[in-house]
């Protein structure tokens, strides 16, 4: 027989030593610079006495107050306060999002019928209906997962909705050309497709659910960073404030990081990292 | 792991007392247009196929080719006339079909072998005997050695072939082929051509192939069906007697010539050439 088969449209693997020297070009070493300017400059600005350290604390001893922070049992049951608020509301949302954006994206009329809900839902600003979701479920996590919940559910719900729209006709021509039935369509064509997107939508989710967490907690808590920092903003404990501050931003960048590597792994044959432009 | 893949693929004996394997009688198609009024993309069409056949339809674009062949493969239902099977399993409403597209429709989450094994799960047959199967297919389309590779990472006729190999894994009786080489270049084309016709002369699969090319339908088919312009109806149906296998050689073959020459007569007088 003859063998056709030539490598020509293989792409070399890119190895991880070509990977790096990528992250370290030019665009790496300026931003680096930069972290080194503002922090230098601050630092300096500081020290020589420009600003008053009470109003702007050093980076230096902020840098000090996050270490002793990151050693003291109240701020680790307050980091697991927030981040179990964070991660319940955000895993409620991502259910119920998914599942009802595959929902209207399959049922044209649960589409017509919702739609209008779900536009003037969404641009109801999620923060101003925390007082209410505070009196409703009181001063515990409860309302905390619930307004996670709901500032991430929309984006996820959108995302969904648009993942499983998104689909080549050919594909399920072929499905049903091979007896496969509805349910295995779903499962083995219009899940992986939607999959960038719904990685997309749980992308800018897990941003939200850090912003949601804390404005519950800044709203109405005696638990939780939020908290944390509305006590200390109170004694003018501003290094203390600043620490919070880092802290959130780790929790922030950790699950950002988790969320791409996952989805790098999850839609790793899609074009670019997130597909739908976030 | 060639042998074996030609040995479970041993011609049928054609009988020509056994009523032929398709036939359409008066086969209409209508759509409802969005306007309100309605499209008749097929008009009225009858012909028969015989199983185990390689048959071509051509004809100029838009005439329904596509429509036809979703209609003959079960995946569309007719708005008139009758498709009926013959020697088909009981219970089953068509025959088991093998379908390639234009473009490969290849499941880019998926590696070479996954697509190719996609219809053996799909139909949640024996897995180990799928795969040797799908992996001598693989090796049959000229993929050997790229079973792991992701279609991201294959070159469109590889692509396409991939997609032959799925189509044939579940051993369907029907082969239904749309254009399936539309999207390559003139070179990868030809070698694609005289490649299906040794995998159907291998398989002996009852194939239905739709192309806009006269000399790769007359090269590849057994008979040439000739539509014409929408509503689309059957020009002429053309047996096309030429000794196997054929060559590329053969074009410059009187015979070949005049079978060409007679098609594109077809067209010219149906204006649209």
């Amino acid at each position: 027989m003859s063998v056709h088969a030539t490598l020509d449209g293989v792409r070399a693997g890119e190895t991880l030593f070509t990977r790096l020297v990528r992250r370290f070009d030019g665009g790496f070493l300026l931003s680096l610079m930069l972290f080194v300017a503002l922090f230098g400059g601050w630092q300096l600005a500081v020290n020589r006495g420009l600003m008053p350290a009470f109003v702007l604390p050093a980076p230096t001893d902020v840098a000090l107050r996050v270490v002793e922070d990151a050693m003291l049992p109240r701020v680790h049951v307050a980091t697991l306060y927030t981040l179990t608020a964070i991660l319940v509301g955000f895993a409620i949302a991502a259910i119920l999002g998914i599942a009802l954006g595959a929902a209207i994206a399959l049922v044209p009329l649960l589409d017509r019928v919702l739609s209008p809900y779900i536009i003037a839902l969404q641009t109801i600003p999620k923060v101003a209906i925390a007082p209410i979701l505070i009196i409703w479920f009181g001063m515990g996590i409860e309302s905390k997962i619930v307004i996670v919940a709901l500032i991430d559910f929309f984006p996820i719900l959108v995302n969904a909705a648009a993942g499983f729209r998104n689909i080549d006709p050919r594909q399920i021509l072929l499905m049903n050309a091979i007896n496969a039935s509805p349910w295995q369509i779903f499962v083995k064509v219009r899940v992986p497709n939607a999959m960038p997107y719904l990685m997309a939508g749980i992308y800018i989710s897990m941003v939200f659910s850090v912003i949601g967490a804390v404005v519950g907690e800044f709203i109405g808590s005696t638990q939780g960073l939020g908290s944390e920092i509305v006590q200390r903003q109170a004694v003018m404990d501003v290094v203390g404030v600043f620490s919070m501050l880092v802290i959130l931003t780790l929790i922030g960048i950790a699950l950002n990081a988790i969320t791409r590597l996952v989805a790098k792994r999850l839609v790793f044959w899609a074009d670019s990292e997130n597909p739908s432009g976030v | 792991m060639i042998a074996d893949s030609l040995a479970r693929y041993r011609a049928p004996t054609v009988d020509a007392s056994r009523p032929p394997f398709i036939m359409l009688k008066n086969v209409a198609k209508t759509y409802g247009a969005r306007a309100g009024g309605s499209v008749q993309a097929v008009e009225s069409v009858s012909f028969e196929i015989g199983r185990g056949e390689f048959t071509s339809i051509v004809g100029p674009s838009g005439c329904g080719k596509t429509t036809l062949l979703k209609m003959i493969g079960g995946l569309l239902p007719v708005s008139g006339g009758t498709i009926a099977y013959h020697g088909i399993p009981s219970g089953q409403k068509r025959p088991d079909l093998g379908m390639v597209f234009q473009d490969a429709v290849l499941l880019p989450w998926r590696t070479v072998l996954q697509n190719v094994m996609l219809p053996i799960e799909v139909a949640r047959g024996d897995r180990a005997a799928g795969e040797k199967q799908a992996r001598a297919l693989i090796e049959l389309v000229g993929l050997r050695g790229f079973d792991d590779k992701y279609p991201g990472e294959l070159s469109g006729g590889m692509q396409q072939r991939a997609s032959i190999a799925r189509a044939l894994v579940n051993d369907p009786a029907l082969l239904l082929m749309d254009e399936p080489f539309g999207a390559l270049d003139a070179l990868t084309r030809e070698r694609m051509t005289l490649e299906l016709q040794r995998i159907w002369s291998s398989s002996r699969k009852t194939v239905l192939f739709i192309t806009h090319s006269i000399p790769e339908a007359v090269l590849l088919s057994d008979r040439v069906i000739v539509m014409t312009t929408r509503p689309s109806r059957v020009a002429e149906i053309i047996d096309i007697d030429l000794p196997r296998p054929r060559t590329l050689q053969i074009s410059g073959d009187i015979r070949f010539i005049r079978y060409a020459a007679h098609i594109r007569e077809l067209f010219t007088a149906t204006g649209d050439l």
